[in-house]
């Protein structure tokens, strides 16, 4: 099936969702007898305050594209979700939504605990606008998917949340809609599940469904997003390839001075810290070979950063991460952890850091991510932490052709039973 | 603007018609007497009063004689009054009970109340039907007359689920409103010839009792139940007149503050 749905993919060019300066604003009335005066008063006196959690949205989804919105909590995601999903009126501003929207704000809307897992898909599909016919015929496929066997005809009380969450989810994609709001909700249920259902929303991507995706796992908006839009403050801080944005926000996160983006091969680099202290220097070597962009697989390679302080530090760690094109790590460590300790250091100090290791990768291209940081996460006293510091691509003449990131070579042995 | 309102309704009659169906199930699904507990409590409301005023205190109808007569007049007064208070009660919360689903599911909103009519009409037959049956037994069925009742009860509804939407939309944004109602409810349904019948007030207060839209609501279902005759259809012009004063506010409260609700659940 999927073979045939991805050659009928369409382009992303048609709009299905478009925001034109798209705003949210919640009333505050001082108290309730100013609300009164306000409703009562024959002239338009305001009494209120407005509060704005959503300005100035202007974006356009396009068919087929799966975009990320990710943010802090209160950056107004549920309340763009909910904007999108026509469930919240804007205060100010255009939305155009084009075709059959379904929303996953949460999952199990509707369901009554007293009722039969059958007796609820009806209610509550019926609740999401799905005639009863088709319903009932799309029953044995609901059935099917969630997995849930007999107790489809026992009482939704006796469920386990990670059942619900099936038999719902099940009913919520029944039928592919134009557009596919989900929040965090797919964050319940076993792994096994969550695959499935990550394998179902790719399916309907690939048909056409416009998808837009809450979510805080870094793994599920890379997976799956060809976009990412980060919300700050209600108001649209980045927006381009997850990569990046995801980059910016992590960097964001650990309340660092400043953010520098560069492009770095195409890609966006992108450098954060409190500049205590920095990477004068990096270089990846390959046995004697210095500064190399190409290894083989299973090459010593040495990893050599010179770190450069700025101010008097008690205490320093040096690290780094190893990705791959998606920006999944592959491998981190950082001086805490391998039992380096570094410092005390004075202001104009500069100090080389090398890592010596089998460069057991497949091939493809890898990027490095540097930090420096006073503690052993970015998060405590991030001194400097770099995206993309460096791209290099691992080529495979030497071992035997595998497929994967990592090489894993086994030793093989084969017995003939009798 | 309202067309556009009443055709997503209509679009979502399959979900009303199950909800109604979902909510009378809920009532029996895991009590052992089930939708009997419908009847009972009107059944002891009933009882207490026949024994209290035409026992006890011997009250008797003017101009009517029989052992039933005041059980009969005392049950449809009853009756009516359920089916109104009922609906306008339920619709009056019902934004504010179903928060969470308005939240997070974008489905027309006016569906709910029209849910709490269907359960209200439903719970209504049920009892009116035994009310008929307990009728044709003592041999006081009414005639042909009965036919009056579905005007009578059309326009009580009418009246209920408009008051009660339009004190549910105003429950969303002011608290107060759903407790205050509840008092004027107490009030109400003693300030209507349900218990005793209006010729026992002195003639000021039957002047004023015109004024409630109600009162004349029920006396004329009193009229076809008791003294099988058609009721007096000038009596209740008020109920029309207040019923579409409040269909009026409610439609103007829903397409001006409809949206702002969900700011506020």
């Amino acid at each position: 099936m999927s073979s045939e749905v991805e050659a009928a993919a369409p382009a992303q060019s048609i709009t299905t969702i478009s925001l034109s300066g798209i705003g949210k604003a919640f009333r505050v009335y001082a108290s309730q007898w100013d609300r009164i005066r306000e409703w009562l008063s024959p002239f338009s006196s305001k009494r209120h305050e407005q509060t704005w959690v959503l300005r100035e949205i202007t974006t356009d989804f396009k068919q087929g594209e799966a975009v990320g919105i990710v943010g802090a909590n209160g950056a107004g995601k549920s309340t763009l979700l909910k904007i999108i999903a026509g469930i919240t009126q804007p205060t100010e501003g255009a939305l155009h939504v084009a075709g059959r929207l379904s929303a996953l704000l949460e999952l199990g809307m509707g369901f009554h605990p007293d009722f039969t897992g059958r007796q609820n898909v009806l209610t509550a599909g019926q609740l999401m606008g799905i005639p009863l016919q088709r319903l009932q015929a799309l029953m044995p496929e609901i059935e099917a998917f969630a997995e849930i066997g007999d107790y489809m005809d026992r009482p939704v009380r006796v469920y386990s949340s990670g059942m619900q969450m099936r038999l719902a989810f099940s009913l919520a994609t029944a039928e592919r809609p134009e557009v596919l709001i989900v929040d965090e909700a797919l964050s319940v249920g076993d792994a096994y599940f969550q695959h499935k259902s990550f394998d179902r929303i790719r399916q309907f991507k690939a048909q056409g469904t416009t998808l837009i995706l809450v979510s805080h796992d870094r793994f599920a908006v890379q997976s799956i997003c060809d976009r990412a839009i980060l919300l700050q403050g209600g108001t649209i801080a980045r927006d381009g390839d997850p990569e990046s944005v995801l980059d910016y926000y992590n960097a964001s996160l650990s309340k660092t001075q400043k953010i520098t983006q560069r492009l770095q091969d195409g890609r966006t680099a992108t450098v954060s810290g409190d500049g205590a202290a920095s990477v004068s220097e990096l270089c990846l070597a390959r046995g004697d070979e210095r500064d190399v962009d190409v290894l083989c697989t299973g090459d010593m390679a040495t990893l050599t950063l010179t770190v450069e302080a700025h101010e008097d530090l008690d205490k320093l760690v040096c690290g780094y991460a190893i990705r791959n094109r998606l920006g999944q790590d592959m491998y981190g460590i950082n001086t805490f952890h391998t039992g380096h300790p570094i410092g005390p250091v004075r202001a104009g100090e500069r100090i080389r850091v090398s890592f010596r290791f089998a460069m057991n990768l497949g091939a493809g291209e890898y990027s490095i991510a540097t930090a420096i940081a006073g503690g052993e996460t970015h998060l405590e006293g991030n001194h400097e932490w770099c995206d993309l510091a460096k791209v290099f691509t691992i080529i495979n003449t030497h071992q035997k052709a595998f497929s994967g990131f990592v090489w894993l070579e086994p030793e093989v042995e084969i017995e003939a039973l009798t | 603007m309202v067309k556009q309102h009443v055709s997503a309704i209509l679009e979502y009659r399959d979900f009303i018609f199950a909800s109604i169906r979902r909510e009378f199930e809920i009532k029996y699904l895991n009590s052992a007497l089930g939708a009997l507990w419908t009847i009972i409590n009107p059944l002891a409301l009933i009882l207490i009063y026949t024994l209290v005023f035409s026992r006890i205190m011997q009250a008797r109808l003017p101009n009517i004689d029989g052992t039933y007569a005041y059980s009969i007049y005392l049950c449809t007064g009853i009756l009516l009054w359920s089916l109104f208070s009922e609906i306008a009660l339920k619709a009056q919360t019902v934004f504010l009970e179903q928060a969470n689903l308005l939240k997070k599911v974008n489905f027309p909103r006016l569906c709910l109340p029209i849910v709490v009519v269907g359960n209200g009409l439903l719970n209504f037959m049920i009892i009116a039907t035994l009310f008929a049956v307990f009728l044709a037994l003592v041999g006081s069925l009414p005639g042909v007359e009965v036919l009056a009742l579905v005007p009578i009860v059309a326009l009580t509804v009418w009246f209920a689920v408009a008051l009660g939407i339009a004190l549910g939309i105003l429950n969303v944004f002011f608290r107060d409103v759903g407790h205050f109602f509840s008092v004027v409810l107490q009030f109400w349904f003693w300030l209507t010839p349900i218990v005793y019948p209006l010729t026992i007030l002195p003639p000021m207060a039957q002047e004023l009792m015109t004024l409630n839209p109600l009162a004349g609501l029920i006396t004329a279902a009193q009229d076809v139940v008791l003294r099988e005759m058609w009721p007096n259809w000038a009596s209740l012009a008020p109920a029309a007149v207040v019923a579409v004063l409040m269909s009026v506010l409610a439609v103007r409260l829903y397409l001006s503050r409809g949206a702002e609700m969900q700011d506020e659940l």
